[in-house]
């Protein structure tokens, strides 16, 4: 079949993913650490595990998507490529934004009971996240 | 843990069953070793990477779980048939219709989709296999290994018994005590595996091994519905991954993801399973709009009408069908303006619906219909789908849904879109699809016979339920009282449902009444069909496909040139060595490790939980250092079985 070249196109050791492996399993271990293991605020703790996040998915996108692949062979590819990636930041977007507003609107918010109620409840339309 | 809380006791129902299982058991085995078979089973079966047997396990598969999810539907339906009834407890009741939605959502309507996908789409688009075939493998086993995990629930250990949304603080350890909902988890994981697997592999087939000159927009309308469903199950199924394991964390090591305590939030789990929850409903939709159109397009002798608008219609749903979760729990109190954008979005999803309903009906306008068992189904599908289409447009009103939230109207408007729409596809494309898989047609005499008490059966059985819930009835109650006044709409809708099980009896039974007597297929095209899977000129395509890979030259490609005369004959001289993927054992075995690892989880072992996932990495480990390149078909081969075969 077709695939038998690809099959043999890729030789020597795969450096990039062995790293990209090593390095997504550190970051993770690092999170927990910086949750579990440390005594930083709440506000901190978040701040690093979502940069954490952030640095996570470039790694995977960058290590094992082939995200910087442009691909000259044709048109195609190239279109299914770019709309693939447009809709994977949509779904992202609907996924985080998404939650996030359902979860905070209205009287979602006493859903965390133990904590004290944020003034300011009626305003559950253009949101800023906090 | 004591043997009698391993196994669950006390019962008689689960005592017959165990007798059964075990008798069942026996019998495979005394037949395997009676009549030798254990080579051909590993050889042909257990190690296949051929796409079209692991579609033909995977309907089996799916035939199976539906009997086993019906027969869960028969019992809930013989508890409620009249007030007050004893015949089910409210836990046994609760086990019984959690494991009757997982089953009919993710181990029969998926694996019975994905299978008639795995069997169609290579051969609609020119191709010998599936871009990974050993990928494929192990999408099935993984599947397989997960439906079993599950299924092994209600004998070892408990069912779990939170319902399939499984909502939280529901499913929390507090009130959802043994092994029974982490059944739940790790079934749907491992499961989830496979059907993401089959995502990306069916994704990167459709896009890079159709036949040459056929370009997207000449694709068969199921080949582009199993597309736009695959690029739907790669971005949703993480979502279900993600939500499982934070449950699964919650549940074994003592997280707060979703508990009431430690500050978690319980409506996250709701959030996080309809983010995934409403794109399922779509997957499991868009592959049955797909074969309606190649059947009805087939019996109406006409080319699909509006295909391009189809195909935009479904792209739509796919971006649409991520924007409207919350539809699910408005009353979770999200507040006006979070109702009113879903209100909305969820309505708007509606109308691509409505352009395909209007596309079929047009294929139909002035064509010539022949009413064969496929097509009474796609006619059938309009009819009823339309009315779980619309019900679903009352729901979407959120203040309306306030009043239609969580009774027997829910039930039925689901019940309507998902049998009239789904389970009505899978029957019409076995049967449209069956003489290409085994040779010859299912009897049509007993086919519309089926058909007609199937249907019946079903209104029968849904449509008092709409009532009933307008009348106030809850669902998920495993009883009621006599006063309420349910007691006559429920007989009626039990009977109803009675006449679909004696349908399902009747279609088992004309899979051996047609094995026997029905008369073989001696061209490949049974239907007159209009697309590339009906060229193969064996009833049955030999395991490479295509002896010479055909050139399209456009939509509806095999029927224009049977119209124009010009059916190529195979030549001797056209045939080349065809190069073909190896069997391989280690799919099949990586998945055992899988079942070992979730059933040590289930159960809390966490050694044996460690020791499956050993040899699951074990198998990974080892793929990774196998070079196997796959094998050629000598030209002589070839020719030999496309002789046989003529
Ligand atoms: C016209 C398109 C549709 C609309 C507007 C629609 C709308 C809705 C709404 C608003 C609900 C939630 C109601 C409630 O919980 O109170 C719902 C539930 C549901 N719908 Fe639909 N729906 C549509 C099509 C479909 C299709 C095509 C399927 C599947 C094949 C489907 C399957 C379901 C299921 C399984 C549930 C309930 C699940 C549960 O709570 O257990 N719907 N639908
Ligand atoms: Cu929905």
């Amino acid at each position: 079949m077709a695939n038998k070249t690809a099959v043999n196109e890729h030789h020597g050791f795969p450096w990039k993913h062995l790293i990209g492996f090593v390095l997504s399993i550190v970051l993770t271990l690092f999170a927990l650490w910086v949750a579990l293991g440390t005594d930083l605020s709440l506000t901190w703790i978040l701040i690093i595990i979502f940069g954490f996040a952030f640095l996570q998915a470039a790694l995977q996108l960058l290590m094992f998507m082939h995200v910087t692949e442009n691909s000259t062979k044709s048109n195609l590819t190239s279109r299914v490529q770019i709309g693939n990636i447009l809709f994977a930041a949509f779904v992202a977007i609907v996924i985080v934004i998404g939650s996030v507003w359902v979860m905070t609107a209205g009287h979602a918010k006493h859903d965390k009971h133990d904590e004290p109620k944020t003034e300011n409840q009626e305003n559950h339309g253009e949101h800023e996240s906090h | 843990m004591k043997w009698d809380e391993f196994f669950v006791t006390g019962d008689p129902l689960i005592y017959g069953a165990d007798v059964s299982i075990v008798l069942t058991m026996v019998g495979i085995l005394f037949y395997l070793t009676k009549f030798k078979k254990w080579k051909w089973l590993w050889d042909e079966w257990l190690t296949t990477v051929d796409h079209k047997k692991l579609g033909i396990m995977y309907i089996v598969s799916a035939v199976l779980m539906m009997f086993r999810g019906g027969v869960d539907a028969l019992l809930m339906r013989a508890q409620l048939a009249v007030p007050e009834a004893n015949f089910l407890d409210s836990q046994h009741y609760n086990e019984i219709f959690t494991t009757h939605g997982t089953i009919m959502i993710i181990f029969m309507a998926m694996p019975f989709l994905i299978g008639l996908i795995n069997v169609v789409v290579p051969l609609q688009i020119g191709a010998r296999d599936v871009a990974y075939p050993y990928l494929n493998a192990v999408s099935f086993w993984t599947f397989f290994i997960g439906a079993m995990l599950f299924n092994i629930s209600f004998v070892i250990g408990g069912s779990p018994s939170a319902g399939w949304t499984s909502y939280m603080p529901l499913a929390s350890n507090e009130l959802s005590p043994g092994p029974g909902q982490n059944y739940y988890l790790l079934g749907l994981q491992i499961a989830g595996i496979g059907t993401l697997l089959t995502g990306i592999n069916f994704l990167v087939t459709i896009l890079k091994m159709r036949a040459p000159g056929m370009t997207l927009f000449r694709m068969p309308m199921f080949t582009w519905s199993s597309l736009v469903t695959m690029v739907i199950i790669i971005f949703a199924f993480p979502i279900l991954t993600v939500a499982l394991v934070l449950m699964t964390f919650d549940r074994l090591f003592g997280s707060h993801f979703f508990t009431l305590q430690g500050e978690g939030m319980d409506m996250l789990w709701a959030n996080l399973f309809w983010l995934w929850g409403h794109p399922e409903v779509y997957i499991v939709i868009l592959p049955a709009f797909g074969m309606f159109s190649e059947i009805i397009s087939t019996f109406s002798k006409k080319t699909l009408f509006g295909y391009k608008a189809m195909i935009w219609s479904m792209l739509l749903i796919a971006g649409y069908s991520f924007l409207v979760w919350v539809h699910h729990f408005f009353t979770m109190g999200s507040g006006a303006v979070v109702n009113s954008v879903f209100s909305i979005t969820t309505m708007a999803i509606g109308i691509p619906t409505g352009v395909k309903i209007f596309n079929w009906l047009f294929t139909m306008y002035r064509g010539r219909i022949e009413f064969t068992t496929p097509m009474l189904w796609s006619l059938g599908f309009i009819v009823n789908f339309v009315v779980g289409g619309v019900t679903g447009v009352m729901l979407a009103m959120a203040a309306a849904d306030y009043q239609y939230h969580n009774t027997y109207f829910l039930v039925s408007h689901f019940h309507y879109v998902l049998i009239a729409g789904t389970v009505f596809a899978c029957f019409a494309g076995l049967i449209f699809w069956y003489p290409k898989m085994f040779g010859y047609k299912l009897n049509e005499r007993i086919g519309k016979w089926v058909f007609w008490i199937f249907t019946i059966g079903f209104n029968v059985c849904f449509m008092p339920q709409y009532f009933l819930g307008l009348d106030g009835m809850p669902r998920r109650v495993y009883t009621y009282s006599e006063e309420s006044g349910w007691g006559p709409l429920n007989m009626v809708s039990t009977i109803g449902g009675f006449m679909m099980g004696i349908a399902f009896v009747i279609l088992v039974y004309n899979i051996y009444y047609s094995f026997r007597f029905a008369k073989r297929e001696t061209t490949g095209d049974a239907w007159n069909g209009r697309t590339l899977e009906w060229s193969t000129p064996s009833p049955m395509p030999p395991f490479y496909n295509f002896a010479k890979i055909p050139e399209v030259t456009g939509l509806d490609h095999f029927w224009k040139q049977k119209q124009a005369g010009k059916v190529e004959k195979l030549k001797a001289e056209d045939i080349k060595k065809i190069h073909m993927p190896s069997n391989s054992g280690v799919p099949f075995i990586m998945a055992s490790f899988f079942f070992v690892a979730g059933f040590g989880m289930v159960f809390d072992w966490m050694w044996m939980g460690i020791a499956g996932m050993i040899g699951v990495f074990g198998t990974l480990i080892y793929r990774s250092f196998e070079y196997d390149d796959g094998y050629y078909v000598s030209v002589e081969e070839v020719i030999e079985t496309e002789k046989i075969s003529k």
